[in-house]
């Protein structure tokens, strides 16, 4: 029983089937006792006041469309080298959710950065690479909606998300090089001294496990949809065969 | 393939292959930049290196076309697929025929334009290296978006969507090189970072341009 099993749409419809209310419902209780906690049950913050609390939303948000892409390029990559369908739909899947959660964390940001910085957009690096972040998503969900062939998309899409995945790490970079930057750095790594305080960091934990279940159900419900969406094309093309 | 790069130059500049029209884009696009800015030297001074590096990008974008739709359409590019040498070797001679009629010119007229937008003199220099270093990378990064949209009807727009966020760094790297050579700061590092992204798309990107082309002309 390996991995590979579930590359048969008719496994992965079964299997997806059984785990996709377990998600749902995961993400659903999650994000709302997430949000709950954060918003209603935790301290303000001496500085910052009460606006500290966006972060429940930002930073889920922020970890999802960053994943979102690399799972893109996890499933583009299987699909360029073991040529499993499902594989592909999930890359395809993923993209419009991840554009989603790119938006969510620039407006959070946004409405964040309005009374904190003073300003509701800064050319900052981490601002401007998930900007950019932004346009290599605009440019692969184009990509895929230009070609009619599917397979075809398949394989443009894959070749464009591995050489955007390389650009896209590259701009990060460049961009600081460019631009001091005005964002906090990280608050969250496993090693680091200043992390956020614990009140802060436990709502947010199951406010981020809550954002990664969600991006996982709505992949799996919308590539089931594509899923389903081929086989009524095949039926249909063969009622008009015969 | 050096008949393949010379039969590409004498295409771009025989045939109205819009050889001269890039040129002529770029210097439209340098003139644009005062009636929307303003004439004051001040502003036009700090704001020169980088509108003359988004000049010659736009024009490189515009260009960018007629590396591969012309050859699908009369379809020598079936041609170039199935010949002894290569399809790795074709997107980049294809590329490097591109940077010949595009790249290069632009970046010995940039210097012209400089003065219009009244550019540091100091910066000439740094103008003229970061474009000739920067532009095999707009290139052979246009060639692959290209190579991705071959097989559309139109597929103008969707090129630029794909291929200008993919000009992020070298727009970056280039710009800076000559904002910081007009101002006398150290300019080798961003000119030295514009070298490595354009040496290493070039060993790289043909690949992926050659596996592009493989696919939209199965």
């Amino acid at each position: 029983m390996s991995l590979w099993e579930y590359a048969n749409p008719v496994r992965f419809m079964a299997l997806s089937g059984r785990v996709l209310p377990w998600l749902a419902w995961g993400a659903g209780l999650c994000i709302a006792a997430g949000l709950f906690w954060g918003f209603f049950l935790t301290p303000e913050d001496y500085r910052q006041g009460s606006t500290v609390k966006i972060i429940y939303l930002h930073v889920p948000a922020a970890l999802v469309a960053i994943n979102g892409w690399l799972a893109m390029l996890v499933a583009s990559l299987i699909w360029l080298v073991r040529r499993h369908h499902v594989s592909a739909l999930v890359a395809r899947a993923a993209a419009p959710v991840g554009m989603v959660m790119t938006v969510i964390a620039l407006a959070t940001g946004a409405i964040w950065g309005q009374p904190m910085w003073g300003t509701w957009w800064a050319w900052d690096p981490r601002l401007t690479s998930f900007l950019i972040l932004f346009l290599f998503y605009l440019g692969y969900i184009a990509l895929w909606s230009a070609i009619e062939e599917p397979e075809t998309a398949a394989d443009l899409t894959g070749v464009l998300c591995l050489v955007g995945s390389v650009f896209a790490i590259l701009s990060r970079y460049a961009v600081n090089f460019w631009n001091q930057g005005l964002h906090q750095g990280a608050s969250l790594s496993l090693d680091a001294k200043e992390n956020v305080a614990d009140v802060f960091w436990w709502p947010l934990l199951v406010s981020m496990a809550g954002f990664v279940m969600l991006f996982l159900a709505l992949v799996l419900a919308r590539t089931r949809t594509e899923i389903r969406a081929r086989r009524l094309h095949v039926l249909r093309l063969r009622e008009r065969m015969e | 393939m050096r008949a393949l790069l010379l039969r590409d130059l004498r295409l771009a500049v025989r045939s109205g292959g819009g050889f001269g029209l890039s040129l002529a884009f770029f210097l439209i696009v340098t003139v644009l930049i005062p009636f929307g800015v303003g004439p004051e030297p001040g502003v036009l001074a700090r704001i020169a290196p980088g509108a003359l590096w988004i000049g010659a990008l736009l024009a490189v974008l515009l260009s960018l076309d007629r590396i591969f739709a012309l050859d699908r359409e009369d379809g020598t590019l079936d041609l170039l697929a199935t010949a002894p040498i290569p399809l790795e070797a074709v997107a980049a001679t294809k590329a490097l025929a591109h940077w010949l009629t595009t790249g290069l010119p632009l970046a010995l007229v940039a210097p012209g334009l400089g003065v219009l937008l009244n550019l540091a003199p100091a910066a000439t220099g740094w103008l003229i290296g970061s474009l000739l270093l920067g532009t095999p990378a707009l290139s052979v990064i246009g060639a692959f978006g290209a190579a991705l949209t071959v097989g559309l009807k139109r597929g103008g727009l969707l090129m630029s969507l794909l291929v200008l966020p993919l000009y992020v760094p070298t727009l970056i790297f280039g710009a800076l090189a000559v904002g910081r050579g007009g101002a006398g700061a150290d300019a080798a590092t961003p000119l030295m970072m514009l070298a490595g992204v354009s040496l290493g798309t070039v060993a790289v990107l043909p690949f992926a341009t050659a596996a592009a082309l493989r696919i939209n002309l199965r």
